[in-house]
């Protein structure tokens, strides 16, 4: 008999007050009671819609009924299956709109916890699991992935299962892309990503830091003097965006790219850290994503009162919920219908306020949101002594500039057909260089989608 | 790690490593910066290439010590490694079509003009150097300079060495004997590149300027270098770091380049205020 509670086991998590001050995970995870549980709410459907949301079709209703059986490394296989970073998935992964969204259980009360569900999975595996990968017999042909986020990632993994000899080239010096430097520790603890990548080495996947493709070699070069066969481009979404407003290059006025890439990447949040970082006494945060969100949590973890400055409401901010709820819960402020028109200054140059313009929702726009428009006369100025800007980012030129041949839409990002094809012949791309700012799991997806094309084409 | 198979001190507070990175080497040209992480848990700054041999498959990087990392960076000997050596990142000096140009360097700042000198003078351009310092213990790179440069002018703040004066007195003055440069290529604190800027403006000689804004990961991912040129925001680690002199907001650069100085304003550690300021204190 199933568990028929219209409720989803609450997450324990650290309490609001408490975690706003530290940067440690706030979900701390299900214990395995309240695991089985939960899966006891999945009334496993024959025709499991759950895994149409999926972007890698992960077996959900199978890795659910696992649990109930208490068989956790058994549903862990299950879905290593279909995903190589559970761990991360069930983290950062924007349930409520995917497998989640397609719950039966959802039209009556909550949907199953999936997303909950497999982080349990994949932390059960983490540390109970003795680690005994064997290395795939390798079939000698050598393909290069152009990034460590989660497309090469997973790109890199399933090629690597196959018997291929991968390597992936990552322009700084930590892989992990996005997961590293964008995703803040306390949503996605760094020895997380850290364990995957080392899974990926044991798998025979080399991993190249430091190396700009683009600068230091060229996709040309890759294939034509270092006889990889294949290479796979999943160099994300670059270059931050802006709003072409007055001092927006005031000292103190920080892209989301910069702040959290110091914080995250470069740990300016710890004490002993060489990088530094203005803690503000007020920050504000222009945007409405999940990036905003990161950052402001972030800011708020450093001292600082926040504020989120948005154009529209509430019901249209693009972040994730329970990330827009736990911003809210630690106490940052949301300034809603609001939009910066000018960023004011100090006589030495740092930022002392901002002016806004009140703004109204009209008629939707091409986005299918409504447009907001300002309403005349109805400026007023925003405290803050940091401002950051979170409007998303345009695609990064290197590799665009350096490949003959290469094509890209309007926008800067790279034309694939649906396999990761790009016009290029042998060179595939996936991930935000693709599709410009989005999420991990469709990353993941475009990742794993290329390398069976990868797979298929060199199979021929 | 990346090692170290060169150390020479230039004056007290300057320093030439040469480190063993193949690929850059392979690629790196005047004018191109790279990251370098002294340490692991080290912070990253851009230091401008200032040789390179791509036989021995190494390349030169000349730093002051301003600050936490610089110092730290002068402590490593030959033998011994850096965490990170990451490029050749940004554009290369464009010196095609170039017949006759006037290297302006100014301190530290030598080191970087001093490539571009060598590139111009290989290439068959006259070529004109005009460096300065402080005093005579900060010169820096003088027989390389005369070996590339068809005149050499040295001028310092004191006198000690070549003519007391300023950069821009000896541009003026070579200017005004009659010399017509092509362009003027300047590179050294940001104080010098305006002033450099607003004297070539007024006989219209196009000055182009390297910039060494405070940047993270050097590829176009932070947007901590930008700078306005022409109105218009620029990255320097993918823009340039080379810009028309004459478009460059050099006030907005100097208070950009001093944020994480000490000062009430702030909130930063100490003991890593001033290795921000890489390039733009100059000796």
């Amino acid at each position: 008999m199933p568990n028929m509670s219209l409720k989803k086991n609450e997450m324990p998590s650290q309490a609001p007050e408490i975690r706003n001050k530290n940067f440690s995970e706030v979900a701390l995870g299900y214990t395995e009671e309240q695991a089985v549980n939960e899966a006891e709410r999945c009334l496993n459907c024959k025709n499991a819609p759950c895994m149409n949301g999926c972007p890698v079709q992960v077996k959900i209703p199978q890795f659910i009924a696992k649990i109930r059986e208490r068989d956790f490394e058994g549903a862990y296989q299950v879905i290593a299956q279909s995903s190589s970073l559970p761990a991360v998935c069930g983290r950062v992964c924007p349930q409520e709109t995917q497998c989640e969204k397609l719950c039966i259980r959802g039209i009556k009360g909550e949907p199953v916890a999936i997303g909950r569900l497999e982080r349990f999975v994949a932390d059960y595996h983490n540390a109970h699991a003795v680690e005994k990968v064997e290395k795939p017999v390798s079939n000698g042909i050598k393909v290069a992935v152009v990034g460590s986020g989660p497309s090469g990632l997973t790109c890199a993994g399933d090629l690597a299962k196959k018997g291929y000899e991968v390597t992936v080239f990552e322009a700084l010096h930590l892989a992990g892309g996005v997961l590293v430097y964008g995703i803040p520790e306390f949503r996605l603890p760094k020895a997380i990503v850290q364990k995957e990548i080392d899974g990926l080495k044991a798998l025979g996947v080399k991993v190249e830091t430091d190396m700009v493709i683009g600068k230091v070699l060229s996709i040309d070069e890759l294939i034509e003097e270092f006889d990889f066969k294949a290479v796979f481009v999943g160099s994300g979404a670059g270059l931050p965006k802006f709003m072409n407003i007055p001092g927006e290059n005031l000292n103190g006025v920080y892209s989301a790219n910069e702040f959290l890439t110091r914080v995250n990447l470069m740990k300016a949040y710890k004490d002993d850290a060489t990088t530094p970082i203005k803690r503000g006494a007020k920050v504000a945060v222009v945007g409405g994503g999940n990036v905003a969100m990161d950052a402001a949590r972030c800011a708020k973890r450093l001292g600082a009162d926040v504020t989120i400055v948005y154009r529209r409401t509430e019901k249209e901010l693009p972040a994730r919920r329970e990330e827009v709820e736990h911003a809210m819960e630690e106490g940052i402020v949301f300034n809603m219908l609001t939009n910066p028109i000018k960023v004011n200054g100090d006589d030495n140059g740092w930022v002392k306020s901002m002016t806004c313009i009140k703004m109204q929702l009209s008629e939707p726009d091409a986005s299918g949101r409504a447009r907001p428009v300002a309403i005349e006369g109805s400026d007023f100025d925003v405290e803050a002594d940091v401002v950051i800007m979170a409007l998303g980012t345009s695609p990064n030129p290197l590799i665009k500039d350096t490949t003959k041949g290469l094509e890209v839409n309007k926008h800067g990002g790279i034309i694939t057909d649906e396999d990761g094809l790009t016009s290029v012949k042998a060179v595939y791309a996936g991930g935000d260089a693709v599709t410009g700012a989005a999420t991990v799991i469709l990353a993941m997806g475009a990742g794993k989608a290329s390398a069976k094309a990868i797979d298929e084409y060199l199979s021929k | 790690m990346f090692k170290i198979v060169n150390k020479e001190v230039l004056n007290p507070t300057v320093t030439r490593i040469d480190v063993y990175a193949p690929f850059v080497a392979r690629k790196a040209q005047a004018g191109q910066f790279v990251i370098v992480r002294a340490t692991e848990d080290g912070e990253r700054i851009p230091l401008t290439v200032a040789d390179y041999d791509r036989e021995k498959g190494t390349v030169a990087v000349i730093f002051q010590i301003v600050g936490a990392t610089t110092y730290l960076l002068n402590t490593l000997n030959v033998g011994d490694s850096v965490a990170d050596f990451v490029g050749p990142l940004g554009n290369p000096t464009h010196t095609e079509g170039l017949k006759k140009v006037a290297v302006v360097g100014g301190g530290v700042g030598c080191a970087i003009a001093y490539p571009v000198a060598k590139k111009l003078h290989d290439e068959g351009a006259e070529v004109h150097s005009i460096v300065g310092f402080r005093c005579k213990d900060l010169v820096i790179l003088e027989d390389e300079f005369k070996a590339v440069s068809d005149k050499y002018v040295l001028m310092s703040d004191d006198g000690t060495a070549g003519t007391k004066g300023l950069v821009t007195d000896a541009l003026k003055n070579l200017i005004e004997s009659g010399e017509q440069y092509d362009e003027v290529i300047a590179i050294g604190p940001v104080i010098m590149m305006k002033f450099v800027c607003k004297l070539t403006k007024e006989y219209g000689i196009k000055t182009i300027v390297s910039m060494n804004p405070i940047m993270i990961d050097g590829t176009g991912m932070c947007g901590g270098c930008r700078l306005t040129v022409g109105g218009k925001t620029k990255f320097a680690c993918v823009d340039g770091p080379e810009f028309d002199g004459h478009e460059v907001d050099f006030d907005e650069a100097m208070k950009r380049g001093a944020s994480y100085k000490s000062g009430k304003d702030t909130s930063m550690k100490q003991r890593v205020i001033s290795s921000k300021r890489r390039l733009n204190s100059y000796a």
